[in-house]
């Protein structure tokens, strides 16, 4: 009997060490095969420069356009959703706090919002650019983007006030702040280093989705110098490269790849120093 | 009217910040009744002319003749996430396990940053690297092993990307559940005599089943609507598929690969936005439902 | 002097760097209840966690001494930590019912070594839920969740529980403290009454609890044993100064 239990005990850590390793593993794998495929084909000209003529026939050129694309994109969807997420998330913790069914209702809903594939987001956003007339262009895809990053953004945000104690809730209020002072001066400052880790959560997404920004920001070869031009991005770059015949304009999808991952890996590595940082800073009660 | 005064009126700046409050939390209640009726608008032309029954259990498509049967495409969804599901679970639930209640502190302190790169990584980062590892691994190794001549792309390929995908975001909400489980509950089930396996199998598995059940549940959603890496390596050819070495066209690809022809052909952007409605409506009720099991059983 | 079931040698216990019990030398005597007395933080849970090495679940946890059960070493002992840990019964702070009926969860200790027999398991059930008085209380919904019962019957069940894998020791984790005034009462009683048959080593910082049930008194404070006396002469002729401040209630 102990026998048995024994031997099944140890069978199943054995399965539990191959699981554990099996992500490790596919992680490594993942990031290998793509920067020894990409690396050896990255250049300065491919980050500089803008597609030049007969580019995509294996001509020179770079996808400078597509690096600024993204970069516009995410910094604009970014910052429109943490500007509409952060009061959202404050709301949430500070105004609401009493009224928990509510809350729970919000939260709820962010959820299911979080749990819509962008490509819905994106198809909806056609049909609303279509509504009002508008072309395929930057301001199109912010909005879309924002509309899918928003729940993400404000999920991460509110798990940070959320853990924010009671107790300074309630000293702020006997001082006499307004609720906006708690919000804005008492809550922001105790969670500034989660709100960034949040906000850079919500731009790593929006510079690696692809499908959102598919139907509405369209493509083009130059940088965008206004809202109402369509931008190039780096996830569609990839794509469409990769789906050449012709293995020169193929090895420069690789080489893309491994552009963006870097910058989704500097993105993480950057959010992981602030939180360790963060919980060494912070105020334990 | 002189700005500053706003910024010093500590009255008016509450109230500014409390209008701005309402207007952000409104639009998310407004965005998913808006998700609906647009993509309803929109797919509203199709219904009128087809029913629902036969759009969904027909398998003609033809847009050019103005037929619409999402069969295929459906049944193209439900192999490559049921698969996906298949090798993801019992990965995440032995990892999870093991991270949980075996795993010394340098094993978490590795595999967190993984989990995390993992969960961050682009689509279609998954994408390329199933077209430069996963659809040669295919072609050249498993199929010839099971005696089949293949291209590689193939609803097999789909399936493994979209595995290693949904494995962070299973894993986290798993890990999540686990914790949750009192200590001392394990503790009670150890004092009377159990080994720590059967504390696991008999107490910690029992008492978060209904999380499992739900993690797998929104796991499956997620891998339902992924879009760029599946259509990547997934082949995207219109039949009905047979087998898991053959091409499969899922729905979200559907979408994503005829965007740009949907305005030539009469009726087809209606016909893809009814895709992108059927993937909103099915998501978003197997999010519901797990949810509300998570809900649920953490009372 | 009664003869003793578990003799503790200079036992020391490190978390991480910090030193939590420091050269522990008791006994705790058979069939009497003893009570580990002191303030809270002074590592007394500690000290009945590592009598049935739960401490050992904690990785970052190191012990040194010796824990003599009968006289065998529990923690350089050969033997399996499972049979160790079926000597004694485990009550803790608040209940925690397994999550299975009330039925399985008497019979959970039963099923996991082994014994499977239906008579034998109802047998079982029946006789350790009317030991702890639940058996009227319950006899009708056995089939039903464990949490749907009372936090004082659920704490009674954890007791049943504990009793079912016949253990020689109870060991009870200041068991009353989530508990009414009543239910309190009741397990209490219960105590005296198991004290016939089994060891009891009961953790509190109620002073009051202590002076009703104890017939052993071991005083901590800071990690180390101040004192350890007979019931009698701890209450009423205590030799340290701080026992003494403390039962006037100069510290808690």
């Amino acid at each position: 009997m102990r026998k048995i239990l024994k031997i099944e005990e140890r069978f199943y850590r054995v399965l539990m060490f191959l699981s554990t390793t099996f992500i490790g593993t596919a992680l490594f794998v993942i990031l290998f095969s793509i920067l020894r495929t990409g690396l050896p084909h990255l250049s300065w000209e491919m980050l500089s420069e803008i597609p030049h003529g007969g580019y995509y026939f294996g001509k020179s050129g770079g996808i400078f356009n597509a690096i600024v694309g993204s970069v516009y994109l995410s910094l604009g969807s970014s910052l429109i959703a943490f500007l509409v997420g952060l009061p959202i998330a404050m709301f949430i913790n500070i105004h609401l706090i009493r009224h928990t069914k509510f809350v729970a209702v919000i939260r709820f809903l962010l959820d299911l919002l979080w749990g819509v594939p962008s490509i819905v987001y994106g198809a909806f956003g056609f049909t609303i650019m279509v509504f009002f007339g508008m072309r395929t262009s930057l301001m199109a895809g912010i909005i879309t983007v924002s509309l899918f990053i928003l729940p993400i953004i404000v999920r991460a945000m509110d798990e940070v006030l959320r853990n924010v104690p009671k107790g300074l809730l309630e000293s702020a209020k006997s001082l006499g702040s307004t609720n906006s002072e708690i919000a804005y001066v008492v809550y922001f400052k105790q969670c500034l280093p989660g709100i960034i880790t949040a906000w850079l959560l919500a731009f790593g997404r929006a510079i690696g989705d692809a499908a959102s920004i598919l139907f509405t920001t369209g493509y083009t070869d130059y940088v965008p110098h206004a809202l109402n031009e369509p931008a190039a991005t780096l996830p569609l770059a990839i794509f469409f490269q990769l789906s050449s015949p012709i293995p020169e304009v193929r090895e420069r999808a690789y080489a893309a790849s491994a552009i963006l991952i870097f910058i989704v890996l500097t993105v993480s590595v950057v959010s992981r120093i602030l939180s360790c940082k963060y919980n060494k800073n912070k105020i334990n009660f | 009217m002189n700005w500053l005064k706003i910024f010093y009126n500590r009255k008016l700046r509450n109230k500014i910040h409390h209008s701005w409050m309402w207007i952000s939390l409104g639009i998310v209640f407004v965005l998913p009744m808006s998700l609906f009726i647009g993509l309803m608008w929109k797919s509203a032309i199709l219904l009128n002319q087809q029913s629902v029954f036969d759009l969904l259990f027909s398998s003609e498509w033809k847009p050019m003749a103005g037929k619409f049967g999402y069969l295929t495409f459906i049944v193209s969804s439900v192999w490559v996430t049921m698969i996906a599901l298949l090798i993801a679970g019992p990965v995440c639930l032995l990892t999870a396990i093991h991270l949980t209640q075996y795993a010394k502190s340098w094993v978490l302190k590795i595999m967190a940053p993984v989990i995390d790169i993992l969960a961050g990584l682009p689509s279609v980062i998954f994408g390329v690297w199933g077209i430069l590892f996963v659809i040669p691994l295919l072609a050249n190794h498993i199929g010839p092993f099971f005696g089949k001549s293949v291209s590689g792309y193939s609803i097999l390929a789909g399936a493994i990307v979209l595995s290693i995908m949904i494995i962070p975001f299973i894993l986290n909400i798993l890990i999540e559940i686990f914790q949750t489980v009192p200590k001392e509950l394990s503790e009670a089930s150890l004092a009377l005599g159990a080994t720590r396996w059967q504390t696991i199998k008999f107490v910690l598995l029992k008492k978060s089943s209904a999380g499992i059940v739900s993690a797998f549940g929104l796991g499956m959603s997620r891998a339902f609507g992924e879009t760029i890496a599946v259509l990547m390596v997934v082949g995207n050819v219109v039949h009905l598929p047979s087998g898991v070495f053959q091409p499969g066209y899922p729905l979200p690809s559907l979408i994503a690969n005829n965007y740009g022809e949907m305005l030539s052909i009469p009726m087809y952007d209606s016909a893809l936005m009814f895709s992108a409605l059927l993937l909103f409506v099915i998501v978003l009720i197997f999010n519901a439902i797990s949810r509300l099991i998570i809900l649920r059983s953490s009372h | 002097m009664h003869n003793s079931v578990i003799d503790i040698e200079h036992l020391n216990l490190f978390y991480g760097k910090q030193h939590i019990l420091k050269d522990i030398n008791i006994s705790i005597p058979a069939k009497r209840i003893t009570v580990i007395l002191g303030p809270s933080g002074c590592g007394k849970t500690t000290l009945l966690r590592s009598l049935n090495r739960l401490t050992e679940l904690d990785a970052s946890v190191k012990m040194s001494g010796k824990i003599l059960l009968n006289g065998q070493d529990l923690l350089s002992s050969k033997e399996d930590v499972t049979t160790i840990r079926k000597k004694m019964g485990l009550l803790a702070q608040r209940p925690y019912p397994l999550p299975m009926s009330i039925y399985n969860n008497v019979a959970y200790g039963l099923r996991i070594s082994g014994r499977r027999k239906k008579k034998f398991l109802n047998n079982r059930v029946e006789y350790y839920l009317r030991q702890t008085n639940l058996w009227e209380e319950v006899k009708d919904r056995l089939r039903e969740p464990a949490a749907t019962l009372s936090i004082g019957q659920q704490q009674r069940l954890c007791l049943a529980r504990g009793l079912a894998v016949d253990p020689q020791i109870i060991l009870a984790d200041e068991p009353t403290s989530a508990l009414d005034p009543h239910s309190s009462r009741m397990i209490e009683e219960k105590f005296a009454e198991l004290k016939n048959n089994y060891t009891i080593v009961l953790v509190t910082h109620i002073l009051r609890q202590a002076r009703n049930i104890a017939d052993h008194v071991i005083f901590m404070y800071m990690g180390q044993v101040v004192e350890q006396a007979d019931a009698r002469d701890f209450f009423e002729n205590p030799q340290e100064q701080r026992t003494k401040a403390y039962l006037q209630g100069q510290f808690y």
